[in-house]
């Protein structure tokens, strides 16, 4: 048998061989330690409802990159709520912020647009917006409807204030110079319930334009005012009309300097109203009328000479006991100032109280009156002015100044479609003392007189007529056969005619004889002594 | 018994020559090959290749095998497990259970087997000889096939790329899986079956030898 071959070989292979599991466990470690590392902060946000989430599959998304998963999803203790556990990746450790929030973005219609469409098809997902908080949560609640603003959107909030919402909604789009410039984010009714506190995002760069003098106001819809000075319609663009929205400007462009994040504005009703100009406080005026208030409105104007100084605020009725008698109280918000600098001046100089001043100027003649602004549609308002005379306050005014001295008592005075109809009446009455009867009687006998002289006129024609006439005809039979006889006379083969021409003719000839003796007698004028020579030719 | 090895011969592995007096690092005088009573340092070479194979095993479990992109759906990263309680839910329970036992079972069988033939051999264990024996056949058959995972990841990367409606790519877990495979094959060759009877073999005196 042969010797085998002899090789000396170093023996390495076996200590090589153990390279082989000390590199899987560098690679298996360092697969751990990186999905350990990977692995962000773990959160459960609570929903309402679990509709369209997946565990395992769900993502969440922010700006539609992923940064965490659904792992779980579980119903809470007392079952009103789900709880859903989610992954965050590492990178996303900044949405474990306190005021982070979290919502699940699902297909949704509503009137100012469609939104998460891509969820039909591609499923549901968690939509988040990191928060700035320092605090750090582990629980969220989770958000039923998406937020309008999320933070990284520049812009402003700022805070409005309304009487009521109109129909104004979250999502209403604000308006500058008709341009969308932000929305409506939030709105909530006072704790008195007195009002509404409206909370609007204006986007940069257009939240420049909002400034500390700048005015809102209520665009929705048709703005539709039937006043005294007629009718107006007015709206801001076809989707206000629907869906409501806000609008603002500054009075004269003056915005004056940027106003800060959640300064507070007054939300009018209407630009009008908003643009009004700074009528500074309101004063209260009280008005008496003995008459029909029909056409009146609380918002219809009163004036002073066709300067607008203020509206009605309320109208009422009063029974008087007294006289037994009803009095409409009109109540009138006036803005003093708006009768001009120097009145203003005057009135923050003076000494006397408000009410003695109107009584200065109520001695003057100083009083209210109804007018009728339209007479299409009835409206009317309450003029202001110095009548001629003094206008005495009743009694009663007074006692009622007397006894309610928050508001000022005006005089009031008939209106003038009341005096109209005084004056009618008046000529009524005038009309009445006429003797109509009398009149009657004159009239007729005028009339007999008148017919007996037709009738005489008619006898004097029929006279006429009678004898007149027949000798009228026999002299118009003469008169015609006179002319017969010119015509005769005149016609062209007449003897006259006949002789007068040939007589005519006989004349040429004479006058042509003459001519020839005239020219004769030119060239030989001594024929006229001597005669004709007879060889002259 | 007589054995090759109480004899003091070897047989070489490749040309199965037999020669006598061998010593170590003694080379094959017909092909070459290197001869070498039993295989060397075997224990130790399968000890480290099944230590790594079960390293291996727990990322191919847990990272994603494919990454599958198709149109309504999001992108998706599919585990082996995920992958088999797909199939399972959605009612293929038949392949349901052929990927569980041939993507699954099969492995942790082969690396379970490889741990108990090597604690065996190397406490010099005379236990149930037969049956270890046919488990390491059983073993060596089925290694192979185990790369059929592999395989169908590949084959769907490599197909499907329909931008835009379906793209599949293989995920890091099919790497790790591959190396498990591998691994768990290189540890069944490099093992030798005779370091089992070594130990027990005197007892099995078989009558016709």
């Amino acid at each position: 048998m042969a010797v085998p071959e002899r090789v000396r070989q170093r023996d390495w292979i076996p200590s090589l061989i153990w390279l082989i599991p000390i590199l899987a466990a560098i690679i298996g470690i360092s697969l751990a330690v990186n999905t350990l590392i990977q692995r962000g902060p773990g959160i459960t946000i609570v929903f309402s409802t679990a509709e369209g989430l997946e565990a395992g599959k769900t993502k969440v998304k922010y700006k539609e990159v992923d940064i965490g998963t659904v792992q779980s999803i579980t119903l809470s203790e007392d079952r009103s709520q789900v709880l859903v556990s989610v992954q965050l990746k590492k990178e996303a450790r900044s949405f474990t912020a306190a005021d982070s929030r979290f919502w699940v973005v699902r297909p949704r219609i509503a009137g100012s647009g469609i939104s998460g469409l891509s969820t039909l098809l591609f499923g549901s997902y968690i939509g988040a917006d990191a928060g700035v908080s320092t605090d750090k949560a582990d629980t969220f609640t989770g958000l039923e409807v998406p937020p309008i603003v999320t933070r990284d959107s520049s812009g402003k909030q700022y805070v409005l204030r309304a009487t009521d919402i109109g129909s104004l909604d979250i999502g209403s789009p604000v308006y500058y110079r008709r341009i969308r410039v932000g929305q409506v984010t939030a709105f909530d009714l006072d704790e008195d319930g007195k009002g509404i506190t409206l909370r609007i995002f204006v986007n940069a760069p257009y939240d420049k334009f909002v400034g500390i003098n700048t005015r809102f106001w209520d665009a929705s819809g048709f703005d539709m005012e039937v006043n005294a000075s007629g009718f107006t319609l007015k709206a801001e663009s076809l989707s206000t009309v629907v869906l409501g929205g806000l609008s603002f400007a500054s009075p004269d462009d003056r915005s004056g300097p940027p106003a800060n994040e959640n300064t507070a504005f007054f939300l009018a009703e209407s630009q009008a109203r908003a643009l009004e100009e700074d009528d500074g406080e309101p004063q209260m005026i009280l008005l008496n009328f003995k008459q029909s208030v029909r056409g009146l409105a609380p918002g219809a104007e009163a004036s002073f000479r066709g300067l607008v100084l203020g509206q009605v605020k309320s109208i009422g009725i009063e029974y008087d006991r007294k006289r037994k008698e009803f009095s409409m109280p009109v109540l009138v918000e006036v803005y003093p100032n708006r009768l001009g600098r120097k009145f203003a001046e005057d009135r923050k100089q003076s000494k006397y109280s408000p009410q003695e001043r109107l009584n200065l100027m109520i001695k003057r003649g100083l009083s209210a009156q109804l007018r009728t602004g339209n007479f299409l549609t009835g409206q009317t308002y309450i003029a202001f002015d110095f009548h001629s005379g003094p206008v005495s306050i009743d009694k009663d005014a007074r006692d009622m100044a007397s006894a309610d001295s928050s508001f000022l008592h005006l005089p009031t005075i008939p209106s003038s479609t009341d005096q109209l109809q005084m004056q009618v009446s008046e000529i009524a009455l005038k009309l009445s003392k006429v003797p109509f009867d009398e009149i009657g009687r004159d009239l007729q006998q005028s009339l007999d007189v008148l017919k007996q002289t037709l009738e005489s006129t008619g006898q004097l024609a029929e006279k006429l007529n009678d004898d007149v006439a027949p000798e009228m005809m026999a002299a118009m039979k003469d008169v015609r056969s006179t002319v017969n006889a010119v015509e005769h006379t005149l016609s062209v083969d007449a003897p006259l005619q006949q002789d007068l021409r040939e007589t005519l003719q006989e004349l040429a000839r004479a006058a042509a004889s003459l001519r020839i003796l005239t020219d004769y007698f030119e060239r030989h004028p001594e024929s006229v002594i001597r005669g004709k020579r007879g060889n002259d030719r | 018994m007589k054995t090759a090895a109480r004899l003091g011969m070897v047989l070489c592995g490749h040309c199965a020559a037999l020669w006598k007096d061998v010593q170590a690092h003694d080379r094959c005088g017909r092909c070459g090959a290197r001869l070498h009573p039993r295989k060397p340092d075997s224990l130790s070479r399968t000890w480290a290749l099944v230590i790594a194979a079960c390293i291996m095993y727990l990322p191919a479990n847990l990272l994603p095998v494919m990454i599958t992109a198709s149109f309504p759906r999001e992108e998706q990263q599919d585990t082996i497990m995920s992958g088999i309680i797909y199939f399972w839910t959605s009612g293929s329970w038949v392949l349901a259970v052929i990927v569980f036992i041939a993507s699954f079972l099969v492995p942790l069988f082969k690396l379970a087997v490889m741990i108990l033939l090597l604690v065996t051999a190397w406490r010099h264990s005379s236990w149930r000889l037969l049956e270890r024996t046919r488990l390491y056949r059983i073993v060596e058959l089925i290694g192979r096939w185990s790369m059929l995972d592999v395989f169908v990841v590949s084959l769907l990367a490599g197909l499907v790329q329909i931008q835009g409606f379906a793209t599949v790519h293989a995920g890091p877990g099919i790497v790790a899986f591959a190396a498990v495979v591998v691994l768990t094959m290189f540890a069944s060759m490099s093992f030798d079956p005779r370091l089992m009877w070594d130990t027990g073999a005197p007892e099995q005196e078989k009558p016709d030898e």
